[in-house]
């Protein structure tokens, strides 16, 4: 017999092999590929909204549309790694949006004193901190995530409003045009440097879940936390790495942000992080933990944002924008149940 | 009283994923009967079970019951018709009670309103029918296995089924409950009801049932009065060829081999009292003793699965840190612990990922997986145990229950340990490969490993051991040699009602047989027994366990 392909944690649906152990003469089943089209029904939903769009709009296919709508994505996409790091190690993370904020009013607030490159590694430390802080509660105290997540979220509010004293806060004239670098395009084709740095931090993501022995134990830790213990994990210490992973994302995000407006405030982002877990959750990674695929993450991001380019795009109300939302992610959601169901 | 309903099951097929795993399986089932169903892990028997009953849908297939064909693979049909399963992954609702679980769905209510009165009246008649010693108000995550287990026996019994599967009820329960589950199956038959059997000991399915069936790589083999069949016979039928299962004689232990595993005055809360115990090179050492006597909970604190409250552990002369699996295992501890579900597998995880889980750190190159040597090794590891599963690159809840318990196992061994501690090495297993498995145990202990089993099948200690430990309320109470022990005299001491556990030592007091046991066969021990003469063999040990 042979394992040859990789049955790693995520590898995608279509590189999977049957390694399978011949037992004893006589034969069995040979070992079969069949693809697993069930994994699959996310991904025919959004592409079936392209298609439509790209046939009753003359403008959706076009290069300034597809760098808009990766813009567009950014912030979410960020937001929805977190989240689906975290989905998968079995918690949630309710405050990343609030450690978005913070970390954008520190990378204000030191860009003002000390310059631009200072101020970007301060937002990132102090995402990583406030990210550590959540996981060392979460595995200390033993309340369930979702709550101390909550509670910590509206400490962490409170912290930005302490900062910037219930106002906007800009960095100062003579750096505004460095502070916005990552909201100009770039020499590839015109995407924006935040398209680039969420399609890089997606791929660090992505190779992080399923390449590394880290991810690996990501994965028992959400699946099994008890066997993952047995199996000599300290599922602690994979706990607090994940959510400071997840501060790491938030952070950057706030960067992306705080850059396209030139400022930050106490308010940022508020209730995106629901967009973000619905995007990860969408995709079809398991609320249960244990299962799931920054890919999947991704898929969720582009139905959302799709749905919104596409609202621009045919100019329809946008009053009806958000009952269309929840009704096509509803859809695309039954179709993949509908198909995985096939299955067993 | 009515003519006993017949079910005729026809043309019953199923493939996952384009592989074939019941291919047009036909049989008649009696009221008033209990069937057998027998075969190897993996051959569907637990798939045709559930087919029946309704829990999963076949491709092909019809039940006609008394003659009318009945819609075939939704629960709720088959519930309607009668049919209930107790299925082989206990699946119960942990936060609610007992009552609220045996009564799931069904609750009695008034005007509306829940008549838990009501409930418990009917629960308390039916625990007097079975004789089960369960807590109506206890809540269901909280007990122990085996009486979760009874727990969905109740449900089934509740729901007034007249077909009903049950998927090895007896390979987590002691040998008093299992007599007493196999007189409650006798009893539900003779009121009429079809029952259907699928268990791993011979000697059980020759003792209470009727009828057999036997599948073979999902393929109906034969069906026939029991009475014509031997456990010989029948593992012939099951694998196809005759088959040898006789328990490998182990190496003897070199004078000179050096203690690896050294435990002294080990305590843990009540259910550890001050064990103290040696491994050495090559040694298989067994450990009997009832469910309850402490043994898991010995294993748990050697490998800090759970705290120890005193005592030291050394592997090597070196000091093992307490309640520290990771430690543990740098220290060359492993150990396969007791439920596959709970404590062993990722379930929706690959077979792969989970044979690597525990060896992670050894296959990385600056902390990337090393995919290539991981398939390796896991490929190897997966075909010396040979699991067998229609798809092992899918989630292996997908295997059947006995090739989980082999990727349990697998996990363990790929980074071969100093010590090995197994926490019931076999539950589930078929014949075939419980005594590959068994053999695979002496092999590792050739090779210098040490190993240490605790099992409640009292034949497989005493099969596989270099030597016997004993444990009773948190103590080892003996010791034998290979040899030395027979089940009679392990029996005794695991059974003897010694003093409340706070009174000094116990050990060595007067055995007094449970009065449950008195009738133990007088069979001796033979360590090696072929299936033919209907001996207590590895495949016929339904009995022995205490
Ligand atoms: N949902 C599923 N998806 C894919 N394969 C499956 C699924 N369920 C069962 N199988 C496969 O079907 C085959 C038969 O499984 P089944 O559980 O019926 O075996 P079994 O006879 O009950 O074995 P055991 O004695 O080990 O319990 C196995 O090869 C198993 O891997
Ligand atoms: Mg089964």
């Amino acid at each position: 017999m042979t394992t040859t392909a990789d049955t790693g944690p995520e590898t995608g649906p279509d590189t999977e092999s049957v390694p399978q152990t011949a037992g004893q003469a006589g034969g069995r089943a040979a070992a079969r590929r069949f693809t697993r089209l069930h994994d699959f029904g996310i991904v025919l939903s959004v592409a079936a909204i392209v298609v439509a769009l790209s046939l009753t709009t003359g403008t959706f296919l076009t290069t300034g549309n597809l760098v808009n709508l990766l813009d567009q994505a950014a912030v979410v996409g960020l937001l929805a790694c977190a989240a689906t790091v975290v989905i998968i190690s079995g918690a949630f993370d309710l405050s990343i949006t609030a450690v978005l904020a913070v970390s954008a009013i520190v990378a204000v607030v030191v860009t003002t004193h000390a310059g631009v490159p200072a101020g970007v590694v301060a937002a990132v430390a102090v995402g990583a901190l406030l990210g550590a802080v959540n996981g060392l509660i979460v595995v200390t105290v033993k309340v369930h995530s979702f709550i101390a997540t909550l509670a910590l979220s509206i400490m962490y509010r409170g912290l930005a409003v302490i900062l910037t004293a219930g106002a906007i806060v800009y960095p100062p004239e003579d750096r505004l045009q460095a502070f916005q670098a990552l909201s100009w395009p770039t020499v590839l084709g015109g995407v924006t440097a935040s398209s680039l740095l969420f399609l890089a931090v997606a791929a660090v993501c992505w190779v992080l879940l399923s390449r590394t022995t880290f991810g690996r134990r990501v994965y028992a830790v959400g699946g099994n936390e008890e066997a993952a213990r047995l199996s000599g994990i300290r599922v602690g210490s994979v706990r607090v790495a994940v959510f400071a992973i997840s501060g790491v994302c938030a952070a950057l995000a706030g960067l992306v942000l705080a850059a396209r407006g030139g400022s930050a405030q106490a308010s940022m982002a508020t209730g995106m992080e629901l967009t973000a877990i619905a995007a990860a959750v969408v995709g079809g990674t398991s609320v249960l933990g244990g299962e799931g695929a920054i890919w999947r993450g991704l898929v969720g991001v582009l139905l959302i944002t799709l749905i919104g380019n596409g609202f621009n795009l045919l100019g329809w109300d946008t009053i009806y924008q958000q009952v269309v939302q929840g009704a096509l992610i509803l859809g695309a959601v039954s179709f993949d149940r509908v198909l995985r169901a096939r299955r067993s | 009283m009515s003519q006993p309903v017949r079910i005729d099951l026809e043309g019953f097929g199923k493939a996952y994923g384009g592989v074939p795993v019941l291919r047009d399986v036909s049989f008649t089932l009696h009221g008033g009967r209990v069937h057998g169903l027998l075969g190897e892990n993996g051959a569907g028997k637990s798939t045709l079970l559930k087919a029946v009953c309704g829990a999963v849908a076949p491709d092909t297939g019809r039940i006609l019951l008394d003659g009318r064909p009945i819609p075939v693979g939704s629960p709720r049909d088959a519930l309607r018709h009668g049919f209930a399963l107790i299925s082989q992954e206990l699946a119960l609702v942990p936060a609610m009670t007992v009552l609220d679980n045996v009564y799931l769905g069904r609750w009695r209510h008034r005007f509306g309103w829940r008549s838990r009165r009501g409930d418990a009246a009917a629960f308390d008649r039916l625990v007097e029918r079975t004789g089960f010693d369960i807590d109506p108000s206890a809540l269901v995550g909280e007990l122990p296995l085996a009486a979760r287990q009874q727990v969905e026996i109740l449900r089934a019994l509740a729901s007034g089924a007249s077909v009903i599967g049950m998927d090895e009820p007896t390979a987590l329960l002691t040998k008093t409950e299992t007599d007493r589950l196999l007189a409650v199956v006798r009893d539900l038959a003779a009121a009429g009801a079809a029952v259907v059997l699928i268990s791993h000991f011979l000697e059980e399915v020759l003792s209470i049932c009727d009828d057999v069936t036997v599948l073979r790589d999902g393929r109906h083999v034969m069906t026939g009065p029991a009475s014509e069949q031997t456990p010989g016979s029948l593992v012939r039928h099951m694998v196809g060829r005759p088959l040898d299962l006789l328990y490998p004689e182990p190496v003897p232990v070199p004078a000179t081999a050096p203690v690896l595993l050294r435990a002294r005055d080990l305590r843990r809360g009540d259910a550890v009292r001050g064990v103290s115990l040696d491994v050495r090179a090559g040694e298989i050492v067994g450990v009997a003793g009832l469910v309850g006597s402490g043994r898991s909970e010995t294993l748990r604190a050697l490998f800090g699965a759970d705290p120890r409250d005193g005592g030291t552990v050394e592997v090597e002369g070196e000091e093992v840190p307490p309640g520290s699996p990771s430690r543990a295992m740098r220290a060359g501890l492993a150990m396969v612990p007791e439920s596959r579900k709970d404590q062993g597998l990722l379930l929706g995880r690959s077979v792969r990922e989970n044979v690597a889980l525990a060896g992670l750190g050894g296959r990385q190159l600056a902390g990337f997986v090393r995919s290539r040597a991981e398939g390796e090794a896991a490929g190897a590891m997966l075909r010396d145990l040979d699991v067998r599963g229609s798809d092992l690159g899918g989630p292996v809840w997908t295997l059947s229950g006995g090739n989980q318990q082999k990727v349990l196992f697998g996990k363990w061994l790929m980074d071969r340990p100093r010590v090995l501690l197994v926490d019931e090495p076999t539950r589930g297993v078929d014949v075939a490969a419980k005594s590959q498995i068994h053999r695979l145990l002496v092999d590792l202990a050739a090779d210098g490993m040490g190993v240490l089993v605790v099992s409640s099948e009292v034949e497989e200690v005493l099969g596989l051991s270099h030597r016997v430990l004993v444990m009773r309320h948190g103590r080892m109470v003996a010791e034998f040699a290979r040899g030395e022990a027979t089940r009679e005299r392990v029996l005794a001491l695991a059974f003897a009602d010694d003093a409340p556990p706070d009174d000094g030592p116990a050990p060595g007091g007067p055995p007094a047989p449970h009065p449950q046991d008195t009738t133990i066969p007088d069979t001796p021990t033979p360590d090696t027994v072929t299936p033919d003469t209907a001996a207590p063999g590895i495949a016929t040990s339904a009995e022995e366990r205490p």
